[in-house]
């Protein structure tokens, strides 16, 4: 696979390691009535889906960028690359 | 012998003679043939033994294709199984056998198997060979393993070398057909990046097999021009003896080159074969079409073969397969195959078309009927024909071409999953609609089997592909025949007609598999193995299917087709191994003092990718534990040094690094003074420990923090999550120094009196006291790093210096040392002083230890937020019966407490339903004088002082320990603190 | 009908006219006490044990496409019970148990032939682990032994020895291990459920649950509704995609796991080797060919296909403990899907939904677990309650913190 990096240009996906489904970056807050509860889910439970799924690559043999891949499970099929510093800005994501 | 069905023309040098051996009898051919085309002309029919009936068997085809004739080619450790006569290239000293026969390839004594064969049907093994039980193993299945199988491997190591390269393209084309070169031809005048990959040695493709013009010239010329002009394009890179192997995606394709295949042995320094990655934006699949036979009863002899094989025998290898030929066609390119033959000289015995309107002959005689039957021991020698009217015939030939129409190669086309179409004219599947991104498919493998349709195909694929603009370039004249063809599979009536030749499946059986309710395409290829021998189906499948569909009255797009996967031809696993074996299998990673090591005598140790020294012997130690006990003891009495380089570093620098540090550290890291160190664990999110170390704050906003050897990239990619996923916003960076800083930890009481010769600051007690750290400056001024933190217990340094300077700074240390007898310790001493002083290293950091059970439950802060404290809390992690690390040490001081023991209760059951805990790290204490080990015990904090056993039945152990502290030695740490 | 040498060499005389088909192909009933979703070897041996161990009636087995279709019709074929943690080991070698006997159980030979199984031994931490294991299994009633490199080299003399990049230090084996043929395991089963009476219905793909006040009635199914009293989905690989008609999301991913089969041979493994520092394990099966495979490709995938990088990584590692295999020609890829679990261990448990019961999450473990797995689950359906062997595997386990993890890997699939 390539993985049309946001920096870098296109780059062989044997140059990332691969971590997930990009709602790790969604870690709940620890302080919430229900944190146990939001920290399972969010630790184990995962959507999965057969098509469209957002994820997490680690440029490790380039840039270090952890990169958010929106890839299709079934054709492998990648539609949009995004540095995940970006993406976890936008998703509110601070300090 | 000499060449008897050797015909005029072709092309073969036959100014040159080729000598080769098969069997062990001496032939000569030329270069240009293949093994099949030279034994073929020297009138050598039968090439190999099928695998269940051990059947005689002959070429089938005149390419990659084959099925029968396989042989072990070469000798010694180049021996390669299974090789197809019809692709190698013949070359002088050629050596080749026969292959899966016991006996002679004449006399197969394993041919008894097919006088069972109506015992021996499809999944007959499944119905039987279950009594008594015990036979299974010890009687059936040794005797079917033996009788199974193709060819032997030498089993010797490969002898060659096999090199990985890659390459960028714009447009990769597979194929050098009229369809590829005339593709290649219009994009390679366009100015693009070509690849153009061929599987033969002989580009042209079927070209080289007909005797079709093009324009003016013959198809062969007409390919050989094209071929000189690509050759002057410098955009153009043409690759013979490449075959395409598979389509992955986002447009990356593997391709094999055998670089050294047609040679005795690979010349000095090349390869046998390279594996090319190819990147391209566009590829046109111009792979050509596959032909395929017809069934019916014993069509399988030497001698039968297709027909399309047999015009190529004739047209590029100038051979028949013998002086009489018979053809049993359902469509016109049966028809051309006598014509080739005819003008060749060769006698033509008929012409049999299962069509009522068959095309009639001024040249031979043309039956409309069926062949019915074969006769011929090792080779054909009559053919029994069924006239429409019913009455037969009986016609001698020693060879019989069959045409039952082309498959177009669409085999990449579903490398990704894609589903093929089924087109009616040609009674074939053709490329479907869902095709690997950038894929043009055209010619033959598209469906159109004439030349102008691959010459017009190939020009239209590379205009699209490539996006070019006008018109089409004006095309030479060309052959454009319709197909004029009547679906027809098999002769009625017939049982054992083989469909799949190599792994001798016939009519019958899947007739048998249809009965038995094995009726899905998958089922039908599992329960009868069709299609799954090394020419994965390419001749077999559709009559498989068709037989199948008719069963099942549906028709075959409705009984669809099983899943093309790669490779398309079998490929050597040592050329997807590449360089990577032996000793290159992994890089090496050396330590700064490697150098020096070596000098020294130190045996290596294998840590990941590493080499760390494991022990120093001296000349006169004559065991390693007299070296390691030697070491451990030195350093505790009075200074040791170990290389400790491959402890992971990362730099940590930021106005928020210390709140980073509280993030990914569970203990607290904020109040950190500047100048201190301070020992840190990490948890994953699920709240299990990950990794351990230590981080020193050298400034407000600069920390260093260490990783164990194993973990340091894990380590600093999880880091990297946490900084860039979770708190974007921190003003933090974090960067892996590991190889840029050496680091030795000087260790031992006399460690401060040897670093003072060397550092040049003061590191008295006072100025640098246990845990501190700072950038110091040694050597009257090389900038270095101090950190006075302890594994061994001991008063002890790490020194750290830029990896440049590090072989320097352990001779430094060596001769500031000498005066103290300074010792150089390894890893297995390392480990030693570590287990006396209870410090959990990989061991216990397994991956399912928690805070807890490591001792340090109290360290995880519930004051702040950090990755895992929250998950860490869970109920199943917590209270009655958990793990606690513990020391062991055994009741009987010779006893031994080996690593991965369990412990039971002294006087309970020995079962894993009363496994207590285990031992995680065990070493000879040269300091206590016996074995001790540390681990994790259920309850453990609370059974100091008890008596367990301790067992590991798996290497014979059973001895009573005590359970201790795991602090063997100073466990106030009055030693580090002095 | 029975199966047995006779009954062949009876129908080769009479021209095989008696063979009756395997299964039969029933149309749905509009219910049953108990529908299977998934006619692989999990579902199918679930159908099998509980019409035949726990006396059930009224059983179909719904499937999608054809029977054996999933993975237990893409696999590497091993079978073996070298677990170290009490979770998993006494249900794998309560499932090594019953592939002992399993051939005369259902009447069909599957070829389970207990070759061994070596796992080599290339460093001393992995030796402690190694040692840790190797009592763990002979502390459950397990077979283990702990062979030199000698006594490995004895049995694959061209075992690279002299020129390792990772010298090999031993190896752990259990002679018990083996290979089976797999597809035989889905179709004995089938056969033997069949012919209890369990409707085995293929092309029939279920395409939601009906569930109301929080029981689950029946399935929709491209056939039709269907209804039943308890519903066990037994699918690996479309775990999450079925799961989710019933809106639950499960603690695992679907990741690709590629195999690979060389060309046939003349014997050459005697038995099963597996690679201790790199990504390899290999054997032979009766056919001749030399089934291997590796790691995951490592991304989530619905697509039964890999790619390149993990097939090169996987010939790399074959070629660094046996360079006698390089001449030896590879001849088929394929990928299965993996239902990768958070601990890498699996789940056979009531789902919060009345009546519907969910076995999955094998990860790389399924084929051996087939016994067991179906035998625990039709427990389960049958008693309402998990098998002593299977306590384990619960949803809840994660919330609990009482996760099952063999390789010490945490929450992330695609490491374990």
């Amino acid at each position: 696979m390539i993985i049309d990096h946001p920096l870098l240009g296109p780059r062989d996906a044997a140059e990332f390691t691969y971590l997930g489904d990009a709602k790790l970056i969604d870690r709940p807050d620890w302080q919430s009535e229900t944190a146990r509860q939001d920290f399972y889910e969010y630790a184990y439970l995962r959507e999965n889906p057969a098509g469209w799924h957002q994820e997490l690559w680690f440029h490790e043999a380039g840039d270090r960028s952890w990169l958010v891949v929106t890839r299709n499970t079934v054709t492998h099929e990648i539609s949009k690359v995004e540095l995940a510093r970006d993406v976890a800005r936008a998703r509110g994501r601070s300090k | 012998m000499t060449q008897v069905n050797r015909l005029p023309g072709g092309q073969i040098d036959r100014t040159q003679s080729c000598k080769f051996t098969f069997d062990g009898k001496a032939y000569t051919g030329h270069p240009g043939d293949t093994l099949a085309s030279a034994l073929l002309a020297n009138g050598v029919r039968l090439m190999g033994r099928s695998f269940k009936y051990h059947r005689p068997r002959g070429p089938l085809t005149a390419g990659s294709e084959e099925p029968n004739a396989l042989v072990e080619l070469r000798d010694g450790a180049r021996q390669e199984p299974n090789t197809r006569a019809t692709t190698v290239e013949l070359y002088d000293g050629l050596l080749a056998k026969s292959q899966n026969r016991v006996g002679s390839l004449r006399f197969d004594l394993l041919a008894i198997n097919d006088r069972f064969s109506n015992v021996l049907t499809a999944g007959f093994y499944y119905k039987t060979f279950m009594w008594p039980a015990a036979l299974w193993e010890k009687l059936y299945e040794p005797i079917i393993r033996k009788a199974a199988g193709l060819g032997s491997l030498s089993l010797k190591d490969d002898p060659d070398v096999y090199d990985k390269g890659f390459l960028h393209c714009d447009l990769l084309i597979i194929g050098a057909g009229p369809t590829g070169l005339m593709a290649a031809l219009t994009a390679g005048r366009a100015g693009a990046d070509v690849i153009l990959a061929d599987e033969d040695f002989a580009l042209g493709g079927r070209l080289n097999s007909e005797t079709l013009t093009i324009g003016d010239q013959s198809g062969a010329d007409w390919a050989a021009e094209v071929v000189g002009e690509l050759a002057t394009l410098p955009n153009v890179r043409i690759m013979p003896r490449t075959t395409v192997i598979g389509a992955f995606d986002h447009g990356v394709y593997g391709a094999v080159e055998r670089v050294s295949d047609h040679m005795y042995a690979p010349d000095a320094g090349k390869p046998r074969q390279v594996l090319w990655r190819i990147y391209t934006q566009k590829t046109i699949l111009a792979a050509g079409a596959t032909e395929r036979p017809i069934a019916f009863e014993n069509n399988d002899r030497p001698g039968i073969m297709l027909g399309g094989a047999l015009r190529t025998y004739a047209n590029r290898f100038a051979v028949t397969a013998d002086k009489r030929v018979a053809i049993f066609t359902n469509n016109d390119d049966g028809h051309r195959t006598a014509a080739d033959l005819h003008a060749k000289g060769v006698r033509i015995s008929a012409v049999v078309d299962i069509r009522p309107d068959v095309p009639r002959s001024l040249d031979y005689e043309v039956l409309h009927g069926e062949l019915v039957n074969t006769k011929g021991r090792l080779g054909l020698t009559f053919a029994e024909v069924r006239l429409a009217d019913g009455t037969m015939r009986t016609l001698e030939c020693g060879a019989l071409g069959l045409s039952g129409g082309w498959n177009p190669n669409i085999h990449m086309t579903c490398h990704q999953r894609g589903r093929p179409l089924w087109n009616d004219d040609i009674a074939a599947f053709v490329p479907g609609a869902d095709l690997p991104a950038g894929m043009v498919v055209a010619g033959a493998a598209n469906g159109n089997l004439s030349t102008t349709g691959a010459l017009q195909g190939g020009a239209a694929a590379a205009k699209q592909a490539l996006g070019l603009k006008g018109r089409l370039p004006k095309l030479p004249q060309a052959e454009d025949a319709p197909v004029n063809l009547k679906p027809f599979w098999y002769v009625e009536g017939c049982s054992r007609a083989w469909l799949d030749q190599q792994n001798d499946v016939t009519v019958k059986d899947v007739k048998l598999s249809h009965q038995e309710g094995f009726r899905s395409v998958e089922h039908l290829k599992r329960y009868t193995t069709l299609g799954m021998a090394t020419d994965q189906g390419k001749t077999s499948n559709m009559g498989g299917l068709a037989i199948m569909a008719e069963l099942a009255g549906k028709t075959i797009p409705e009984v669809g087709t099983t899943i093309f996967r790669p490779p398309y031809t079998p490929t050597a696993i040592g050329v997807l191994g590449g360089r990577h074996r032996g000793q290159e299998f992994h890089p090496k990673r050396l330590t700064p003092s490697h150098k020096w090591a070596e000098a020294q005598g130190a045996v290596f140790v294998e840590v990941g990718n590493w080499l760390r020294a494991q022990w120093f012997p001296q000349a006169s130690e004559t065991h390693w534990r007299e070296t390691v006990d030697r070491e451990v003891l030195a350093t505790r009495n009075s200074v040791g040094v170990c290389d400790v380089t491959t402890l992971g570093k990362v730099d940590v620098q930021g106005t928020d690094a210390a709140g980073f540090l509280n993030k990914v550290y569970c203990n607290g890291f904020a109040k950190l003074a500047v100048g201190k160190t301070r020992y840190g664990l990490m948890l994953r999110e699920d709240g299990i420990a990950m990794d351990d170390g230590t981080a020193a704050r050298l400034a407000e906003d600069h920390f260093v923090v260490t990783t164990t050897t194993a973990n340091a990239l894990p380590v600093y990619r999880h880091m990297e999550f946490v900084r860039q996923c979770l708190f974007p916003d921190m003003d933090v960076q974090v960067i892996s120094t590991t190889e840029a800083w050496a680091q030795y930890a000087v260790a031992g009481p006399n460690s401060r009196k040897l670093l003072s010769q060397i550092v040049d600051q003061d590191i008295s007690n006072d100025a640098f006291p246990f845990m501190a750290c700072g950038n110091i400056t040694i050597c009257g001024g090389l900038r270095a790093r101090l950190f006075r933190i302890s594994f061994s217990g001991e008063l002890a340094y790490e020194i750290a210096v830029p990896t440049a300077y590090g072989d320097a700074l352990i001779r430094k240390i060596m001769e500031a040392g000498a005066q103290y007898d300074v010792t150089p310790y390894g890893t297995e001493a390392l480990g030693v002083m570590r287990i006396e002083k209870g410090h959990a290293a990989g061991n216990e950091l397994n991956g399912t230890t928690t805070a807890l059970n490591l001792g340090m439950g109290r360290m995880v802060s519930k004051k702040k937020d950090s990755v895992g404290s929250t998950l860490s809390e869970r109920e199943g992690l917590n209270g009655e019966g958990q793990l606690y690390q513990v020391g062991f040490k055994p009741i009987d001081p010779k006893d031994p407490v080996p690593a991965g023991a369990h412990l039971m209760n002294a006087d309970g059951p020995v079962d894993a339903a009363h496994d207590q805990g285990y031992v995680t790290s065990a070493c000879y204490s040269p300091h206590l004088d016996h074995a001790i080990a540390i681990g994790f015990l259920k309850n453990g904090a609370d059974r100091m002082g008890e008596h367990m056993r301790l067992v590991s039945p798996l290497t014979g152990v059973d001895v009573k320990v005590e359970i201790t502290s795991a602090h063997f030695i100073d466990p106030e740490g009055e030693r580090l603190r002095a | 009908m029975r199966y047995s040498g006779l009954k062949v060499i009876k129908e080769a005389l009479t021209g095989h006219k008696g063979w009756a088909p395997a299964w039969r192909d029933p149309e749905p009933q509009p219910d049953y006490d108990t529908i299977v979703i998934g006619g692989g070897g999990h579902g199918l041996a679930t159908a099998y044990y509980l019409a035949k161990e726990y006396g059930q009636k009224r059983i179909a087995v719904l499937e999608k496409g054809w029977i054996g279709g999933g993975n237990v019709g893409r696999n590497t074929t091993i079978i073996r019970s070298n677990y170290l943690l009490d979770g998993n080991e006494p249900f794998y070698e309560f499932s090594l148990r019953l592939w002992e006997g399993l051939e005369q159980d259902f009447n069909y030979n599957a070829m389970v032939s207990q070759r061994g199984i070596l796992n080599l031994i290339h460093s001393d931490p992995q030796r402690d682990a190694f040692v840790r294991r190797g009592n763990a299994m002979l502390l459950n009633g397990a077979d283990a032994e702990m062979l030199t490199t000698a006594q490995i080299k004895a049995r694959y003399p061209f075992l690279n020895t002299e020129d390792a990049r990772f010298p090999i230090k031993g190896g752990l084996a259990q002679h018990r291990g083996g290979t089976v043929r797999h597809d035989a395991v889905a179709w004995g089963y089938a056969r033997g459920a069949d012919s209890r009476g369990v409707d085995i219905i293929q092309n029939c793909e279920v395409t939601g649950f009906r569930i109301e006040n929080g029981k689950c009635l029946g399935v929709e199914t491209s056939r039709g509704f269907i209804g039943a009293k308890k519903i066990g989905c037994a699918v690996a690989g479309s775990s999450s995609r079925l799961m989710s008609k019933a809106d639950m999301r499960l603690p695992m991913e679907s990741h690709v796991l590629q195999a690979f089969v060389s060309e046939g041979l003349k014997p050459v493994l005697p038995g099963v080797v597996t690679f201790g520092a790199g990504h390899f394990y290999v054997s032979q099966s009766d056919k001749g060919g030399l089934v291997f495979g590796g790691d995951l490709d490592g991304y989530n995938s619905y697509a039964q296909r890999g790619n390149l990088p993990t097939v090169e990584d996987v010939c790399e590692g074959g070629m660094a403990i046996f360079p006698a295999f390089g001449r030896a020609r590879l001849l088929r890829m394929w990928g299965g899907i993996m239902d990768m679990s958070m601990d890498g261990s699996p789940i056979i448990d009531r789902t919060h939904i009345d009546g519907l019961y969910f076995n999955g999450g094998w990860c790389y473990g399924g084929f051996k677990a087939t016994p067991a797995s179906g035998f625990c689950f039709a427990h389960f359906l049958a008693n309402d309650a998990p098998h002593p062997t299977a306590a384990a595997y619960r949803f809840d386990r994660f919330e609990k913190g009482l996760m099952i993890d063999e390789k010490g890997m945490g929450n992330q699939p695609n490491l374990h």
